[in-house]
């Protein structure tokens, strides 16, 4: 067994053995549950708009190379640096070099998937920059030295009391453990930082190619500070964000926040063109944009699979997922975690590495009913499955199956089957759970149902 | 009309009552029930790990045999998923394909076979009991199952249907369930805790797979909920 | 060769196999163009509003009050001027920042307070310190009770989330019905000249990082109320 699969195990035993924990999440996404679907209930119709959402970002990825040339012109026009970068090595290259040309000292951020991705903080730090988190969850967990549990909500697995002893600890500020405090001695904090930071960095949610505009959605008005305040912007950005035009937004914007959060609308939803223009008062001198491929065109190669370019990451998925809410984001392991970290995983990092997460699923289908552009995902759980054995098999999974196969198509080895099961039964019972149960894997927290003497099928043959 | 049962290789073995009271039920409503012996499994156990060539040994036989038939009626979500709608991506492109195809079309999940192909709700059956429903979620969501079975317990006299506060996936998942039985349990738990709260007596399902999982638990945990089959329920008198 | 074209050179590899098409489960297709964007129906699925220009500020009320911004429908600029002196001593503001506009200019000259303008450049801190930020918008919209601003026409980028209270100051005329009319007005107003910025605000900045709680103020204002007359 790769380390991979034995650390997702072994951490998955972890989670779900913690009771509080599970409780205490299950409670936190039954009231998203709630809240969205009362915002999907404002919608006319919520299934015309998910239709029409995947197929726009279908046009989008379809055409990626004639959207995003068309967006980097645009970006160019207005003075926008734009940089290629074919791995996380050639980002992390990229985004040194500008903050060293800048000599920066500080960098703020605000939230992006991508630099988690690309491993940007330890990068930078390691070179002796100080960057920091300002939105108010990763900064939490950039306090604690630790990953987003959760794509949107990264501090949700944290109660008010263990962030009052964190900021105690950390900040040395804390009046009480009240929600309201502790996000006040946040924004104190990091008021001064913007002022003070050389480089504001930041994600980016969509980029729209007819007008070339990076949009970023956000509640906390930390992204917003993060592109006025700082001289030099630079914005990490995977290449499958593009939207076609700038209408499509009108859609997508009230989608992300319902789907993502329940929420209409998210607080800030900002389109940015360039950086501080003539006659403007303020904004970055520089703007850079990096665009991320980081073996997303391998994803794209997969036509099967394609769909899964188009996730807006709102975390629906996550949210819904019986998996998830059981075993929390940091058991994956991965950037992405949830349905569609588990979809896409095995193609950005390798594929008989991180199989395991297309198997660590009962294939329920809740993502699938929940992702608002529509992707296919748990049918792609199935297809990575069917790679994984396709490409490097197990010998003894394939050889069970095809001595099933045998004993399935063959009424008097089945009938023998059975026979043998029913007959060993009390032996079965008789080392249930232990060590030589070869049944433990399910033993071990339930019971096997008994089995009747008379099958089915013997009972339709004595019938006759 | 002339009903092929196909009875799930766990129905046959460890929940033959639920394969019994189908064929008692068909043929009280006056249809004529065969049962091929020579067919054990859809093979879904193999197609869901990715066996997908071995999925095939099993599932190409029961194409060839089945697809020609009037009817044909499955009492489980999952394995009616398996053959309504994988089949038509296991066998794509191969010889087998418009066979699949045919079959998919003729094939129905026990309770939409009732409701939406004979248009029968009232059975006539008797169960005075409270009752919450599981939906597995093949049914639900690959087959969209959710409003035959309950229109079918509508029409059981004495029983009343609670039901449970979310549409969560009892874990059982096939091989999955083996394969992590933490997060198989973990999510069995949180649903035997939703089925508790209900106040139920019985868990009833359209799917046995799902029913022995649950099953397994709550006797493994002392609880006093029962699990019974959809069938089962509507052969009481 | 560049980075740039090693990246287009893979999509257009990948791209040579085609994609089966959202919500067919799977089903390929040889070539699909798109006739018609696919949002161009958007109002037809987005919440509903009404008609009537009066149920529109309804609904731009409620919005507002669900968001926990301020919302007062004024009857002339006198009244403008009353409701911001009251907010003004309410809130004990001893300065405040803006930017040139007609309205801007007149709701922040009509307190006698020490104003500061952003449009020709300012300091950070001195913005920093101003209690409130009085500034135009470019529209307000009825579906979402959002508010768009730009760095155009507001001051910039920071003035609209810098100080502690956002006060937006609009004309009736202003409100659009839905999403979609908004981005039409911005279109109409700008392609393809568009400010670097385009911010809608949904209601004051807000958090629910902690155990989902919300809390409002996370960094940007802590108040978002807009006076229309």
């Amino acid at each position: 067994m790769s380390t991979f699969v034995s650390d997702f195990k072994e951490r998955a035993a972890e989670k779900t053995g913690d009771l509080r924990l599970r409780q205490f999440i299950r409670t936190a996404l039954r009231g998203y549950e709630v809240s969205r679907d009362k915002r999907k209930g404002a919608f006319q119709s919520w299934e015309s708009a998910r239709q029409a959402a995947a197929e726009t970002k279908w046009e989008a990825i379809n055409h990626l190379d004639t959207h995003l040339e068309s967006l980097v012109a645009k970006l160019e026009a207005r003075g926008t640096k734009v940089h290629w970068a074919s791995n996380a090595q050639q980002a992390r290259e990229i985004i040194l070099k500008i903050v060293t040309d800048k000599k920066a000292r500080s960098i703020i951020k605000s939230k992006a998937m991508t630099s988690e991705e690309i491993h940007l903080n330890h990068a930078l730090e390691e070179k002796g920059f100080t960057v920091i988190e300002s939105d108010l969850g990763e900064f939490i967990v950039q306090l604690r030295h630790e990953a987003p549990y959760h794509i949107v909500f990264p501090s949700m697995h944290l109660t008010r009391d263990e962030i009052r002893d964190l900021f105690q600890k950390e900040l040395g500020d804390a009046p009480s453990n009240s929600p309201e405090d502790l996000t006040m001695v946040a924004r104190r904090v990091m008021r001064q930082k913007y002022i003070q930071a050389d480089i504001g960095f930041t994600g980016g949610n969509f980029a729209i190619a007819e007008t070339g505009m990076i949009s970023i959605t956000e509640n906390e008005g930390n992204a917003r500070l993060t592109a006025a305040l700082p001289k030099t912007m630079i914005t990490l950005m995977g290449i499958e964000k593009v939207l076609p035009r700038f209408s499509d937004l009108a859609l997508f914007l009230p989608m992300l926040a319902t789907a993502g959060a329940g929420q209409p609308m998210t607080c800030y939803n900002t389109m940015y063109s360039g950086p501080r223009q003539a006659g403007e008062a303020d904004g970055p001198e520089e703007w850079h944009v990096v665009l991320l491929d980081n073996r997303r065109t391998e994803l794209l190669a997969d036509a099967e699979q394609r769909d899964s370019l188009s996730c807006i990451r709102c975390g629906a998925c996550l949210n819904v997922c019986p998996i998830f809410r059981n075993v929390g984001g940091h058991t994956y392991g991965t950037t992405y975690s949830g349905p569609v970290g588990s979809v896409i995983t095995p193609h950005l990092r390798g594929l008989q590495d991180w199989k395991h997460l297309s198997n660590a699923s009962s294939l329920c289908g809740a993502c699938t009913e929940a992702c608002p552009v529509k992707i296919d995902l748990h049918h792609h759980l199935l297809q990575n499955r069917r790679n994984a054995s396709a490409s490097q098999p197990s010998f003894f999974e394939r050889l069970a199956y095809k001595l099933f196969g045998i004993v399935a198509n063959e009424p008097r080895f089945w009938w023998l089957a059975k026979k043998i099961g029913w007959l060993t039964q009390p032996l079965q019972h008789a080392i249930k759970s232990s060590a030589l149960d070869p049944a433990k894997a399910w033993t071990k927290t339930r019971d096997l149902p008994p089995q009747p003497r008379e099958s089915f099928k013997d009972w339709w043959r004595n019938r006759k | 009309m002339t009903v092929t049962l196909f009875i799930p290789c766990f129905v046959d073995a460890l929940f033959p009552r639920a394969g019994i009271s189908m064929v008692e039920v068909l043929e009280r409503l006056g249809h004529k029930v065969i049962c091929p012996e020579e067919i054990a499994c859809c093979g879904q156990p193999p197609f869901n790990s990715g066996y997908w060539d071995e999925a095939r040994t099993i599932a190409a036989p029961i194409v060839e045999k089945l697809h020609d038939a009037e009817v044909v009626v499955i009492g489980s979500g999952s394995c009616g998923a398996m053959i309504k709608k994988f089949y038509l991506e296991l066998f794509a492109g191969t010889r087998h394909e418009a066979m699949a195809k045919q079959l998919s079309e003729r094939t129905w999940e026990f309770s939409e076979f009732l409701v939406r192909k004979l248009g029968v709700t009232d059975l006539g059956a008797k169960f005075p009991h409270k009752i919450t429903y599981h939906d597995g979620c093949h049914g639900l969501r690959e087959l969209n199952i959710k409003l035959s079975p309950r229109a079918l317990l509508g029409k059981v006299a004495g029983l009343e249907l609670v039901e449970m506060k979310e549409d969560v996936c009892c874990g059982f998942g096939g091989t999955f369930a083996a394969k992590f039985p933490m997060i198989s349990t973990a999510m069995g738990e949180v649903k035997i805790g939703n089925a508790v709260e209900t106040g139920a007596e019985y868990i009833v399902s359209g799917d046995s797979s799902c029913l022995m999982h649950i099953q397994g638990l709550l006797s493994r945990q002392g609880k006093p909920l029962k699990t019974i089959h959809l069938a089962e329920v509507l052969n009481q008198r | 060769m560049s980075e740039r074209e090693n990246i287009l050179g893979r999509i257009r590899e990948a791209l040579k196999v085609s994609a089966p098409l959202p919500g067919t489960h799977g089903e390929p297709v040889a070539t699909h163009t798109v006739a018609e964007s696919p949002t161009s129906h958007a109002r037809e699925w987005l919440p509903l509003v009404g008609p009537s220009v009066e149920a529109q500020f309804d609904l731009f009320a409620r919005n507002c009050a669900d968001l926990k911004a301020g919302f007062q429908l004024l009857a002339n600029r006198d009244e403008l001027k009353a409701t911001l002196a009251k907010i003004a001593t309410a809130e004990k503001w001893s300065r405040i920042a803006s930017h040139d506009g007609e309205l801007s200019h007149f709701a922040s000259q009509s307190l006698g307070l020490p104003v500061l303008l952003t449009d020709k450049g300012y300091d950070v801190q001195a913005l920093e310190k101003c209690d409130a930020a009085i500034t135009e918008c470019d529209a307000l919209i009825a579906q979402t009770g959002g508010v768009v601003v730009t760095s155009r026409s507001t001051g910039g980028r920071a003035l609209t989330i810098l100080p502690p209270h956002h006060v937006v100051v609009a004309r009736r005329e202003q409100l659009v019905a839905d999403l979609p009319a908004a981005f039409a007005l911005l279109q109409k107003k700008y392609a393809p000249d568009y400010p670097s910025m385009i911010s809608f605000i949904t209601g004051p900045s807000r958090t629910g990082d902690i155990e989902r709680i919300l809390v409002l103020g996370a960094h940007g204002p802590k108040k978002l109320t807009i006076l229309c007359f």
